[in-house]
Parts: structure tokens; C-alpha cells; sequence
């Protein structure tokens, strides 16, 4: 089932000549983990702030859980059901005291006090940053913070969650916080996440790959499927996984090895299976 | 063109106060003209704090700082003209840009420097050509490019006061694959066409494997680690136990290794695990 | 900069912790009102007890309020300084300018103004931001009907707590770059020092307006749509404690001002 799609969606800037996206069709499926990857001025973040209404289509329709986003009714209920996580976690915490800030949204919605009490709990527990929750944002780390930003729109219980750069200011130990939590909540609590991001390693375990350049869709499959295009990632200023590098250098040299082996684990195990006899099974 | 040398170096955040913190401690090195020396370390190891001290931005609370003999904080003088010999990028150079063109402001630090117009004028236009910013671009408002435009201007501006140490904190964070490769070249025409000495630091292990002659390692406001980037990835395992990581093709020869493929001597870049398992696949066969 | 203490909080659970934010808010008027009824040494000291006991309940450790005080350091010693010397009075030696009645001014001075920062530190020590800029959104309910913006005013100032520590940690990543390509904020004459600030105070500017930008965003994101049907994690309450201290600040006001008719 879709929980999202996009038709014929065209998008330009106020006073810009160019389009910003040319024509999307897409649809995204519900508890699905996706990952737009391109270039920065690709158009991935514009797309993002379409799934929310934050911008609304030049021409087209973008839907989500049955709603237009164009429909001035519809925003609302969209907005909570879609939750907006941003590069900068600095400026998207709005409060002195982490609780309060993952109590933002649902005292916007006007949810009783208790229950606002109850979500924030929740929130916090599942990013791992319950007993923070009466620090100050600004003496955590980056990857904190950002599980603190992801909270804060857990609390209004969205269906989707929809990460720009999430990890773009962030050290590994960071990033590695972020994208296991958000992989984690699309798994255990069935949440559909579309994490954009231009680190290829991040979207290896995502269900599905998307590929921008120039407000288009270049490419769109299996991370598996995706990767294994190497010259088209490379015309499109992208790179690939090592180990993807590495099983498309071996081929050409000769070997026959799957380039569905995107962690060097799973790149092991085919190279070992190529140059032992007994297949490199331990 | 001069050498480093770095004794007992200590520094003390907050000396005094109930938020006292000591930064980095016991900190001895010697950096030779014309090195590449990348610097890895989790955030908040005293990395960044380190490399304060190279530029005399920071006071050390104990220990000296000298370059080609001179001790760097002997007079005020001296600390503050040896910031045009030690050029220091800090983490998003872009958000220090003010001035209204581009010209303007990477000519901010040669102007600094008491240049005359003309010497001014050649240092622009030299910083701007390692940077590879066009020179149409001059009259532009730097707040008007692109992300990665805008981190070579600030680089740039930098470049400009043609330092002999050259220091970048994470010139590539934030970027795409296609920004951070034109960064870290143009870091590197800089140090061949100047033979400048550059101390990098970055989470790309990758990178780091790549570009540098000697790896520095922090931990916890120490050196850790110090070595050639072949020495370094030979001992993954100190690595893991600090919590840094290796590079993604010493992963894949680690895991061979588990698998009964010894590849044999290290692997750090994905072109020598491509050249070691050619190598092995040619043995086995003979 | 992490030492910057103006306007930061400290979680606890002292009973001043635990007043409702408009008791406290109410307080510090008394307080302040209180403290400038003070005229000698006696009501001098009921106010100097009321402060302690209020340092004492709040569990703020007394080197934290010190640290408030770091910065005005300067503005006290002048102000007791000129003091000294302006005061009319007997000489302490002859041919001196300074008097006796000069010295005890100096010393009320300074006692004024570190009870009056104490006090007013400790509610922001005591009380999250949100609680304050709530108590304060609550406190100022009447004028909403004079059509005074108060939820935008208490959202403000909020945001504005919230960033301070921010925009500190900002200000001198700025100044440690331009630094560091030659730039010297710290010689010259003033019309020099002033244009050595620009550097500075246009990257600090472009990267506010582009964090309010982005903070707007972020917030509707959250679906915020003003003032109107929002509710509140931390619910005011009055307690049976918040009675006795307004009590308290009414006796203690009652007091300073029958103490100052009667001249002590």
C-alpha cells in the first residue's frame, strides 16, 4: 500500500528561471525504508519539503495517506503525520531542556497534558535518550541531539519519517547513532522513512534507492541494483561503497563476483568463495 | 621552510573555575617540513584543541611550541604574525565569510599581512588558482554560491596569506563525494606546488589512507597512536579499542582473513585490496 | 565559553526548584522592591538573611553564583570606588577624600548589587526556561485582552534563552577564524576596534537569519500554528507552598517598609 506518491510533480522556486524538479511520478510504500541519495543542488531536499507541505507543487500532486498537500485543510493533518528531521540539529531544538523540546509538537496539537507526559516518554525511550531528558540540547553531542530532534517528531506518532542530511554535520559515532535508530524504527515500530543523504554506506540497508541529479529520478531500485550501475553514479558525482568499487574492479579483471555485496562482510564472502576451493564457508 | 616541534604541551579549559577540563596533556611531536600529517581522533579527543596551538590561537597551560627554532608565543608580536606562516581552516570555513565579492574577501588576510596592493592583488589571484575558483567569480558575493564554491572561497582565504603550514579541521564535512574530492585535490596541488607542510584532520579514514606520509592518533587528550598510515591500519585492533575505525578495504581483508584469505602485509586503500586479491588469485592458481 | 551561567538552568529538586513559576516571577519583584526599601544595616541584614536562605534551599552551589558575578566585577568595585570618594562626611583621616559615611555607602553598594544578582540569577538557575517564559505567559493573561501579542512575547523570549549558549559557542568560532587570517580585535583606537567587529558581526548575522530560517521551518514541520489550542507538558499548578511563600514576601515587604519609616 502507498503512503505516499507524487504525479507529474514540477516545482520552481519563486523568481528562479530553472525548475527545481521536473516532472516526478513515484509512489512510496508503507513501513518501507527509502533513501534518496544525489549531489547537493540535486534536488533531494526540495522533494523533502514536498512531502509536508512545507513547499506545494508548481504543477502535479504530491499525496500522502490519501491527502493533497495543496488542500489548505489537509496540511495539518499532514504534518503530523509526516515528521521533518534537518541537517543542523542546532536549529531545530526549541527548547532549554530536552524534554520539553520533544514535548513541542504534541502541545501544538493540543494533546492532554498526561498523555503529552506519556509520548514524550515513549519518544525518548525509543531513540535511546530517556535519562537525558532534562539536560540542556547544547551540551550533548551531534548525534544526540539529532536522536533528540527524532523524538520530537515521534511524539506526534507519524506514520513517515523524512530526514534531510541527517548526518551531514555529524562524526561516524554519529551518524552511526542516527541511521541505526532510524533503521531500527522503521523495522521494530513499522515507520516509513525516507533518509536523504549523500553517504553511500548509509543506504546500504535500505529497501529501496532513489537517485537524483538535476530534479530528476536517474536511478530507482534495491540499494543491490543501484550500486551495481558504478559509471552512471560516477557521472552523477556519486560514488559507491567500497566494496562495490572493489567487486567491479575484480570483475573486469576477470572474476565473476555478485555486485549485490555492499558491506565488506558480504565482500568478503564473495571474494573468499571466488579464491578458495571449498567456497570460504567458515 | 620550517619544522615543528611540539614538547609537554598541555591546555587547561577554564583554569580555576568549577568548569575546569583538561583538554589535551603530555602532548610531544615533531612535524618536518613539507609532511602530510592527517590527524584522526573522536570528537572531543583534543584534537581540534591541538591544532590551536600550532597557529598560537591558544595558549598552552604548560609546554612550548616552535617552528624552525622560534618559540611561537615569545612575544605577542610573534604569535600574532605566525598565524600568516600557519594557516588554520577551521570546520566550515564558509561561515566566517563577510565581505561583499569574493575578491574582497580572500584578499582579508594578505591585507592583514601589511601587503602592498600589488603583492595583495598576486596573492588573490594565486589562492584562488589553487582553489579553482574562476576568476569571473571575483565580483560575486560569496554568500551567493554554491556550498562547495563557498568552502574553496574560505579556503582560499587561507591560501592566500601562502602559508608554509597549511592546517585544515574537516576541510570536507558536509559535502558531497564530488565537493570533498575537489577539496582534497586542491589541497594537494597547494602542498606540491609549495611543498607547504599539511596537518589534516578527518573522520575519512579513507582519505587519510590515501593522502598522508604519518598518521597522528588522539585519545581522550592524548597521542594515542603515531605512524605511518601502513603502521597504523597493520593494527586494527587498537583502532576498534578506541572506538575509531579502519578504512572500508582493511575491513574487507580483515574479514578475508577470518575467512582463511591472508592477503598478507597491510591493505588501506581499495586499490591495493584489489591489487592483493589479483596477487592471491595468481598464487593459487600456480 | 561553556562558562557563561547568565540565564542557564540547573536541574534540581530543591523546594525553590519546585515553586510555581509565578510564585517565583512575583518573588523577585518583592525582592527587588524590598531591597531598595533597604536603608541601614539592620534591614540590610533581614535582606542578606532572606538571600542566604534562599541560596541555601535552592542547593545552587554558592561557586556557581560567584561565577554569575565574575563579570560585573568591575561595574561594583567603580560604583563603590566613586562612592567612596562623593560621599560628604568626616574624613577617615584629615585632608583625606575619603569619608566614613562614603565607606558605608560603598559597602551597602556592593551588598545591593550582588543580592539583587544573586536573587535574580537564582530564578534562572531554579527554573527551566520553559517554565519561566510559561509562569510569565500566565502572569501576563489580563493583558492578552489589550490585544498584547503575550504567547508570541513568552515564545521569544524563550527562543532567545535557548540560544544564547548557541550563539556564544558561534560568536567565538567567528572570532577564532578571522584571528586566525590576521584579524586583531585587540589594538587600535576605538573607531579601529569598531571596524575590526565587522568581520565578526556580518557572518554572525547572515548565519542568525539563516538559522531563524531554518528554525521556521523546523517548527511548522512540528506543527506549529501559533498560540491558539496548544497545551502543556508541565501543567501550573498552585501548591499549599507557593501560598506560604507570597505570604512570606508579603510579611518581608510589610517589614522593610516599617523598618525604613523608622529609619533602620
Amino acid at each position: 500500500m502507498e503512503i505516499i506518491s507524487a504525479e507529474n510533480l514540477h516545482f520552481t522556486y519563486p523568481g528562479d528561471d530553472e525548475e527545481a524538479l521536473h516532472g516526478l511520478n513515484f509512489e512510496i510504500s508503507k513501513g518501507q525504508f527509502v533513501a534518496i541519495l544525489g549531489r547537493n543542488g540535486s534536488g533531494k531536499s526540495t522533494l523533502a519539503k514536498m512531502f509536508n507541505g512545507i513547499l506545494l507543487p508548481s504543477e502535479g500532486k504530491v499525496t500522502v495517506c490519501g491527502m493533497d498537500t495543496s488542500a489548505e485543510e489537509n496540511i495539518l493533518p499532514i504534518r503530523r503525520q509526516v515528521g521533518m528531521v534537518f541537517q543542523n540539529p542546532d536549529n531545530q531544538i526549541v527548547a532549554g531542556v530536552v524534554e520539553d523540546d520533544v514535548a513541542f509538537a504534541p502541545e501544538n496539537l493540543g494533546v492532554p497534558p498526561e498523555e503529552i507526559r506519556e509520548r514524550v516518554d515513549r519518544a525518548l525511550k525509543l531513540v535511546n535518550m530517556y535519562e537525558y531528558r532534562e539536560h540542556a540540547p547544547h551540551l550533548l553531542s551531534g548525534g544526540q541531539k539529532q536522536r533528540v530532534a527524532i523524538a520530537g517528531v515521534l511524539a506526534m506518532e507519524p506514520d513517515v519519517i523524512v530526514l534531510d542530511e541527517p548526518t551531514a554535520m555529524l562524526d561516524p559515532q554519529g551518524r552511526q547513532e542516527v541511521v541505526g535508530t532510524v533503521t531500527r524504527l522503521c523495522r521494530e515500530q513499522g515507520i516509513t522513512v525516507i533518509l536523504i543523504t549523500h553517504h553511500m554506506a548509509e543506504c546500504v540497508d535500505a529497501d529501496r534507492l532513489m537517485i537524483m541529479d538535476e530534479g530528476r529520478i536517474t536511478a530507482d531500485g534495491s540499494p543491490a541494483e543501484v550500486f551495481s550501475r558504478v559509471e552512471l553514479l560516477k557521472k552523477e558525482g556519486l560514488t559507491v561503497p567500497a566494496s562495490t568499487y572493489v567487486v567491479h574492479k575484480l570483475n573486469a579483471a576477470g572474476f565473476s563476483l555478485p555486485l549485490s555485496a555492499l558491506t565488506p562482510e558480504a565482500c568478503a564472502q564473495a571474494i573468499a568463495g571466488a579464491l578458495l576451493p571449498c567456497g570460504g564457508e567458515k | 621552510m620550517a619544522d615543528i616541534k611540539v614538547e609537554a604541551l598541555r591546555h587547561v579549559y577554564s583554569e580555576g573555575t568549577p568548569f575546569e577540563r583538561v583538554a589535551i596533556e603530555d602532548i610531544s611531536v615533531e612535524i618536518p617540513a613539507g609532511q602530510f600529517v592527517g590527524i584522526i581522533g573522536h570528537t572531543g579527543s583534543g584534537k581540534s584543541t591541538f591544532i590551536q596551538h600550532l597557529n598560537g590561537l591558544l595558549q598552552p597551560s604548560a609546554g612550548t611550541v616552535t617552528l624552525g627554532g622560534q618559540n611561537i608565543f615569545e612575544t605577542k608580536k610573534i604569535t600574532h604574525n605566525i598565524r600568516f606562516r600557519v594557516g588554520l581552516v577551521f570546520q566550515y570555513p564558509e561561515y566566517q565569510l563577510f565581505e561583499e565579492t569574493v575578491y574582497k574577501d580572500i584578499s582579508f588576510g594578505p591585507k592583514n599581512m601589511g601587503l602592498d596592493e600589488k603583492e595583495i592583488d598576486a596573492h588573490v589571484r594565486r589562492a584562488a588558482a589553487f582553489t579553482g575558483i574562476s576568476e569571473n567569480l571575483f565580483e560575486d558575493s560569496p554568500l551567493e554560491l554554491s556550498g562547495g564554491q563557498k568552502r574553496r572561497v574560505a579556503i582560499a582565504g587561507v591560501i592566500a596569506m601562502e602559508p608554509e603550514v597549511l592546517i585544515l579541521d574537516e576541510p570536507t564535512a558536509g559535502l558531497d563525494p564530488e565537493g570533498c574530492r575537489q577539496i582534497l585535490e586542491n589541497i594537494c596541488t597547494y602542498k606540491r606546488e609549495t611543498g607547504a607542510t599539511v596537518i589534516l584532520v578527518s573522520h575519512s579514514m579513507d582519505d587519510m589512507a590515501k593522502l598522508a606520509d604519518r598518521l597522528v592518533v588522539f585519545n581522550q587528550g592524548h597521542i594515542a597512536m603515531d605512524g605511518t598510515p601502513k603502521e597504523i591500519f597493520s593494527h586494527p585492533e587498537d583502532l576498534f579499542s578506541i572506538g575509531l575505525s579502519v578504512p572500508e578495504s582493511t575491513k574487507i581483508a580483515l574479514e578475508l582473513k577470518h575467512r582463511g584469505v591472508d592477503l598478507g602485509g597491510p591493505v588501506y586503500t581499495d586499490d591495493q585490496l584489489v591489487e592483493a586479491v589479483l596477487r592471491y588469485d595468481r598464487r593459487a592458481k600456480a | 565559553m561553556k562558562s557563561v551561567t547568565l540565564g542557564q538552568y540547573f536541574p534540581g529538586d530543591s523546594l525553590i526548584h519546585r515553586l510555581d513559576p509565578r510564585t517565583k516571577l512575583l518573588w523577585v519583584i518583592i525582592y527587588i522592591v524590598a531591597l531598595f526599601a533597604a536603608l541601614d544595616w539592620y534591614s540590610y541584614g533581614v535582606m542578606m538573611a532572606v538571600t542566604a536562605a534562599f541560596l541555601i534551599s535552592s542547593k545552587v552551589k554558592f561557586r556557581v553564583i560567584m561565577q554569575g558575578l565574575r563579570p560585573l566585577i568591575i561595574i561594583i568595585i567603580l560604583t563603590a570606588v566613586l562612592n567612596m570618594f562623593y560621599t560628604d562626611g568626616t574624613p577617615v583621616l584629615p585632608g583625606w577624600p575619603i569619608t566614613w559615611e562614603g565607606i558605608k555607602k560603598a559597602v551597602l553598594m556592593i551588598l545591593r548589587i550582588i543580592m539583587l544578582i544573586a536573587g535574580t540569577f537564582l530564578l534562572t538557575y531554579t527554573t527551566s526556561p520553559i517554565m519561566l517564559t510559561d509562569g510569565m505567559e500566565l502572569l501576563n493573561a489580563p493583558l492578552k485582552k489589550l490585544h498584547f501579542p503575550v504567547h508570541e512575547t513568552a515564545l521569544m523570549m524563550s527562543m532567545a534563552l535557548r540560544f544564547i549558549p548557541t550563539l556564544t559557542e558561534e560568536t567565538n568560532k567567528i572570532m577564532s577564524a578571522q584571528r586566525a587570517r590576521g584579524a586583531d580585535f585587540d589594538t587600535g583606537n576605538i573607531i579601529q576596534r569598531a571596524k575590526a567587529m565587522i568581520p565578526i558581526l556580518v557572518p554572525l548575522f547572515v548565519s542568525s537569519f539563516r538559522r531563524a530560517d531554518e528554525l521556521a521551518v523546523a517548527m511548522e514541520s512540528r506543527c506549529y500554528h501559533g498560540g491558539e489550542g496548544r497545551t502543556r507538558l508541565k501543567q501550573l499548578h498552585y501548591a499549599p507552598r507557593d501560598w506560604i511563600a507570597l505570604g512570606f514576601g508579603a510579611v518581608l515587604l510589610a517589614g522593610m517598609f516599617t523598618m525604613r519609616h523608622f529609619g533602620l
